[in-house]
């Protein structure tokens, strides 16, 4: 059966070709590609990336207008029907803007841009994008970004915990992130946000492959569905 | 009608831009200052009669994200 990605791409978008890349690589099939001002989602979709970038020059606020561009209401219709959505980077901001994750994502606490490979901790290993790993190890992925600093107020963070819903940590952490939290899952494990860019590691010229593992098991355990 | 919108982190929101400018005045010898937390002002040409309501609704769904920022709005006729 053929995967049925999309990749979405809104205008300042720079990591959606990468994103495409990697899911073919993970897939055998290149993912279809949508724009931010298309009305409607391609039909049976398996897959929706949101990709890294600086939408709409991140006006507002990092995300803030990408989540109120007309492809992104289909995006939450499709995520409520159960397909997996993954929010890379400022993919991860605007899932957060389009209150389809919770907390919000700052400023560095540094003020700095930051871009350097880290060291993640896979805290969650039941949801189908991290499915792969091995609970508690730690992989390597790229960070690249100026708003990643992760925020939620306490008892948010005590429920998303509570349920088992923060996916990374930062082994050291990089950014001010409540935490140390790298990415979060949403209540049903179908919508996965992460500042760390696993499409920039799946291939042995990009210094490792961990990041190739996160579109391979979201492959296989769709395969399975 | 004018109306400005001032959007603020809400407290207990670490502000590390209004910390740096903090240390900064205190560089320059203002050691009066206790803290500076930095917001954002929007102003809007919005009809005469639109309501309270609308505005405050721009706010919730755009201006600010209430997460983490409050917001004031003044009417400035």
């Amino acid at each position: 059966m053929a995967f049925r990605a999309a990749v979405v791409t809104f205008p300042g978008s720079n990591c959606d070709r990468d994103m495409a890349v990697a899911l073919e690589r993970a897939s055998g099939e290149a993912p279809l590609r949508v724009w931010h001002g298309d009305a409607a989602l391609p039909d049976r979709l398996d897959f929706i990336a949101l990709p890294g970038g600086f939408s709409y020059g991140d006006y507002l606020r990092s995300g803030a207008m990408a989540a109120n561009s007309p492809i992104m209401r289909e995006v939450v219709r499709a995520a409520d029907r159960g397909v997996p959505v993954l929010g890379v980077c400022n993919g991860f901001q605007v899932l957060t803007e389009a209150g389809m994750l919770p907390g919000a994502l700052m400023r560095n606490e540094s003020q700095n841009f930051i871009c350097r490979t880290v060291d993640l901790r896979v805290e969650n290993t039941a949801s189908l994008f991290t499915a792969g790993y091995k609970a508690g190890g730690t992989i390597r992925i790229p960070v690249a970004h100026h708003d990643g600093n992760y925020f939620a107020d306490t008892e948010t963070l005590e429920r998303i915990e509570g349920e088992g819903r923060v996916a990374f940590r930062y082994v050291a952490n990089a950014n001010g992130s409540q935490r140390d939290i790298a990415g979060v899952l949403n209540a049903a494990g179908n919508v996965l946000g992460m500042m760390p860019h696993p499409e920039r590691a799946v291939d042995p010229a990009h210094g490792g492959t961990d990041g190739l593992r996160l579109f391979e098991n979201a492959v296989k355990a769709l395969a399975h569905a | 009608m004018k109306v400005r919108v001032l959007v603020s982190l809400k407290p207990g929101v670490l502000d590390p831009q209004g910390r740096a400018v903090h240390h900064a005045l205190e560089g320059l010898g203002f050691d009066s200052v206790s803290d500076v937390r930095i917001g954002r002002t929007i102003e809007l040409e919005v009809a005469d009669g639109t309501s309270d309501a609308a505005l405050e609704e721009m706010c919730e769904k755009l201006l600010a994200n209430t997460v983490i920022e409050n917001y004031r709005i003044e009417k400035l006729g």
